[in-house]
């Protein structure tokens, strides 16, 4: 009924996925990263969505699901971790964890 | 339903900057809402309103929520804004952030290059996707299940607090 | 009986490996019971064994201990061989190491390293028991490089001393020389023959080579490379006398009586192929002759009673590669016998008198010691007797009376052998009693401490007897018909035949090489007894005479001569290449490996935004790449 094109479909998902790399890059507390995974994670499962719309096949849609689901699992550990962090290092700064520098 | 899509990619996008720019964790977290119902809205109007529904359910509620309790746990003050204000210089994200434009416009380039059909547009309503789910990607399920419950039980492992369990009679007898 | 003949050579290595790990811990006495102990009851076993051979008359005994390896067909076994030659070896190995043991624990009772010295000695014994048991020659070569091991470390026992260190060095390293070629001889018979088994090749060779073909001259000359190197022989011998660095009873067991001789096995347990290349067999006889010349001269010019003692054995052992060159086989074996037991004799009385000088070796500082040890004398002067050939009485006599005249009358002899030998014998008997006249005649210049002990003595007296008697048992023809020695050996050892136009005329030769050591003990007896003074004066005089002495008394400058031939362009290139231009392609891997890995390891730094940048950039090139072809 609409007429969207790809393109615009597949260039947000690279736009989010670019903003949320950049915000991995730039900050430093972890919890931030966290979020920008979580960001990037989304963005993906934003192109299998377009791709399951383009080619009228439920396969995106069940990959977008297994992302959630993935991001679910990876968020729950991950902040799990987080919470161990600033147990032992007292501070969210990822830096701070370096323990095992080279 | 085109104009819907263009705003609510603008919206997504804007929210997300915000996300990325904001010094105040909770504000940021709030604005990481307001892009996945952007992001939610981009779905419907693809024609995957059951993705729209999980999006909004599992990504702005639950796992936002999540990350809310935590930094409620660690109890974060003002002084951990001003610390996010210190660690965001120019100096430290011009470089990555140039670079990250550096691999958009490559995307971008792939994604234009190549002619590409416009969407026709055919809703897939969730009874399919249910069908597929429980069809050929049954393993995948499995193993989605699998990776839940290595997930809970990594995040009960990690997040326990290891405290010393002493009665405190024994304790109060060994001093 | 024939079982007991592992035992032989086992019962040395056990006394060594005893020795080696307890004895550190064990009384002295323990030490020299054991180390004494398992080479006599060596010998005794030799005795029933020898007792058996010698009534029984079989060919051989052998005995399969085990298989040694198995590899492609090619399985040397340890296994032991006992005919006629090795027996004799067998037995004076056994017989001398006995004595030279017991006497050893009177020399040595003073020493910090008592169980080390008799560990070695009971390993050589091992050894050189292996070396000359061995029925293969891969077997026989184990006991060849172990002699050679044994005889480093006993070299070096005194080891705090760098020269003794480098004695035992140099004596390694030249023998080394011989080894290789010995080696390659080896490599030749087992390409050849597909065995390493001795009877088998000495019964295959004849058919395979023709006499005098290619191999055979090359398999010989190689094999005649590693019996000059082991016996210190010309162009190998100048590490023999630097050898005297080590304790007396090793020069006397090692040095004199039984490992330089091992050589003289060697050619004589494989004459076969010497027979087929009469080149080598010539070259032996030239080695021998020219050997026994040149040591017999620089012996006349030493002062170090132990180095005189080592020219002398260079120059015997000269004899008797003369008499092996001739094909007279079982002179040169007789010869040997004879000579392990005088030269023994005479080092264990040098040791005697040494130790009564506290280490002093120099004999222009000894002198009448005659009355001071009575015992010593007596028994010197019969080696010297016998190592002059003074005729009839003594066993020198005999066996070197025997190597004159085949050197002459036998088919490979020639006037100019008989003359060199005939030359050397009038040198030796000079220079023997030369030794005699300045040691224990004149004057006494150093006072005697230490008297021999009755462990010391009796050893003395029983080679005394040996190396008077022993020469009784084969007399020249034309005495009696007693050829005790050359029938046991017959069976082993070619006969050789005699020139029957001056066989009449035996008698005439063996007057003349009796009359010359006779003529030579008088002139000793001139020279340094009766009118040192005036000999001393003569040599002095001329510049000539004194140039003769001088380069004779320094080995005929053969020292110097592989100094600047061999020594000197080594330690120059390997000065060149001090760093080592190999090494440095090894240590440049390694030094780059080592910054590579610095580099590398500094993009580990632990901080988790470096390394999402890490991904991002391989993300960015991947892509770029991908797009730009």
């Amino acid at each position: 009924m609409t007429n969207i094109p790809m393109e615009a479909g597949l260039l947000l998902a690279g736009i989010l996925f670019t903003l949320g790399l950049i915000s991995v890059l730039i900050r430093r507390n972890i919890i931030f990263m966290l979020i920008s995974v979580e960001i990037m994670l989304n963005a993906a499962g934003l192109a299998f969505i377009v791709a399951a719309t383009r080619w009228a096949q439920p396969d995106g849609q069940v990959m977008f699901i297994f992302i959630l689901t993935m991001a679910a699992a990876e968020v729950s550990v991950g902040l799990a971790l987080i919470l161990q962090l600033h147990h032992q290092l007292k501070t969210l700064d990822s830096d701070a964890a370096n323990k095992m520098f080279g | 339903m085109e104009l819907t899509f263009y705003v609510a990619s603008a919206i997504a996008i804007l929210a997300t900057i915000m996300v990325i720019t904001n010094y105040n964790m909770i504000h940021a977290l709030l604005y990481l809402v307001v892009s996945f119902l952007a992001v939610a809205v981009v779905f419907f109007t693809l024609g995957a309103p059951f993705m729209a529904a999980l999006e909004v359910i599992i990504y702005a509620g639950a796992i936002v929520v999540l990350i809310i309790f935590v930094i409620m746990m660690l109890n974060l003050t003002n002084e951990d804004v001003q610390q996010e204000k210190t660690w965001l210089r120019p100096k430290t994200w011009i470089g990555p952030a140039l670079l990250s434009l550096v691999l958009l416009a490559e995307l971008a380039y792939l994604v234009i290059a190549e002619d590409m059909p416009t969407i026709n547009n055919q809703p897939v309503d969730a009874r399919e996707v249910g069908l597929a789910l429980y069809g050929p990607y049954l393993l995948g399920v499995q193993l989605c299940g699998m990776l839940l419950m290595a997930g809970i039980v990594g995040a009960y492992h990690l997040g326990r607090q290891k405290k010393k369990v002493v009665h405190r009679f024994l304790e109060r007898s060994e001093i | 009986m024939e079982n007991l003949l592992w035992l032989i050579p086992a019962l040395p290595f056990a006394g060594a490996l005893l020795l080696i790990l307890f004895g550190r811990r064990m009384p002295r006495n323990l030490v020299a019971i054991l180390g004494a102990g398992s080479v006599g009851f060596s010998a005794l076993i030799t005795l029933l064994l020898g007792f058996q051979f010698l009534s029984a008359r079989p060919d051989f005994y052998v005995q399969q201990v085990w298989t040694w390896f198995d590899v492609a067909g090619f399985s040397p076994g340890i296994a032991f061989h006992l005919d006629a030659l090795s027996l004799v070896f067998v037995f004076v190995v056994t017989f001398v190491g006995f004595l030279i043991h017991v006497y050893s624990a009177g020399y040595m009772a003073d020493e910090e390293d008592f169980a080390r010295f008799f560990a070695c000695m009971n390993l050589f014994v091992g050894s050189m028991l292996m070396l000359v048991l061995a029925d293969n020659l891969l077997l026989l070569y184990l006991g060849w490089e172990g002699v050679g091991l044994c005889s480093y470390l006993l070299i070096g026992f005194w080891y705090k001393n760098p020269a003794n260190g480098y004695a035992a060095r140099k004596a390694f390293i030249i023998t080394r020389v011989g080894d290789t070629a010995m080696a390659i001889g080896l490599f030749i018979l087992f390409q050849t023959f597909g065995t390493l088994n001795i009877q088998a090749i000495l019964s295959e060779a004849p058919q395979t080579w023709p006499v005098g073909s290619q191999k055979a001259v090359l398999t010989a000359f190689l094999l005649l490379g590693g019996a000059v190197g082991k016996s210190g022989q010309l162009p190998l011998q100048t590490w023999l006398p630097d050898a005297m660095a080590g304790p007396t009873p090793v020069s006397a067991l090692i040095h004199a009586a039984t490992m330089v001789t091992a050589g003289v096995y060697l050619i004589a347990r494989t004459n076969v192929i010497f027979e087929l290349a009469p080149p080598a067999m010539m070259a032996v006889a030239i080695v021998g002759a020219v050997t026994l010349l040149i040591a017999g001269c620089t012996a006349l010019t030493q002062y170090d009673l132990k180095r005189v003692l080592a020219y002398s054995t260079i120059s015997q052992i000269g004899y008797m590669f003369l008499a092996l060159g001739v094909g007279a086989w079982s002179a040169g074996i007789f010869h040997f016998m004879i000579h392990a037991f005088f030269k023994a004799l005479l080092f264990l009385c040098a040791g005697a008198i040494i130790i009564a000088l506290h280490h002093e070796q120099d004999m222009r500082q000894m002198g009448g010691l005659r009355r001071a040890l009575p015992v010593v004398f007596w028994t010197f002067l019969i080696g010297a007797a016998s190592l002059a050939a003074l005729p009839l009485v003594t066993a020198g006599f005999y066996s070197k009376d025997q190597i004159l005249w085949y050197a002459l009358a036998g088919e490979r002899g020639n006037v100019w052998l008989y003359l060199a030998a005939l030359v050397g014998a009038f040198i030796t008997a000079i220079y023997t009693f030369r030794m005699v006249f300045i040691t224990f005649y004149g004057e006494a210049k150093t006072h005697v401490s230490h008297p021999p002990g009755l462990v010391m003595v009796v050893p003395l007296v029983i080679l005394a007897i040996l190396s008077t008697v022993g020469g009784f048992i084969e007399l020249p023809h034309n005495f009696a018909h007693l050829t005790l020695f050359s029938d046991l050996l017959q069976p082993v050892l070619p006969g050789i035949a005699v020139d029957e136009t001056i066989g009449e005329s035996e008698w005439m030769f063996q007057t003349l090489a009796a009359g010359v050591s006779v003529v030579g003990l008088f002139l000793a007896f001139l020279f340094f007894y009766a009118r040192p003074a005036a000999f001393q004066e003569t040599i002095t005089r001329s510049k000539v005479t004194m140039a003769i002495r001088d380069f004779w008394f320094s080995g005929w400058g053969f020292d110097k001569l592989y100094d600047m031939l061999f020594v000197r362009p080594y330690v120059y290139l390997s000065k060149l290449n001090k760093a080592d231009v190999i090494d440095e392609i090894y240590t440049g891997m390694a030094s780059l490996a080592e910054t590579l890995n610095r580099a590398l390891s500094r993009t580990q730094d632990g901080v988790l935004r470096n390394y999402i940048t890490g991904v991002v950039v391989g993300a960015v090139l991947i892509l770029t790449l991908s797009l730009l072809l």
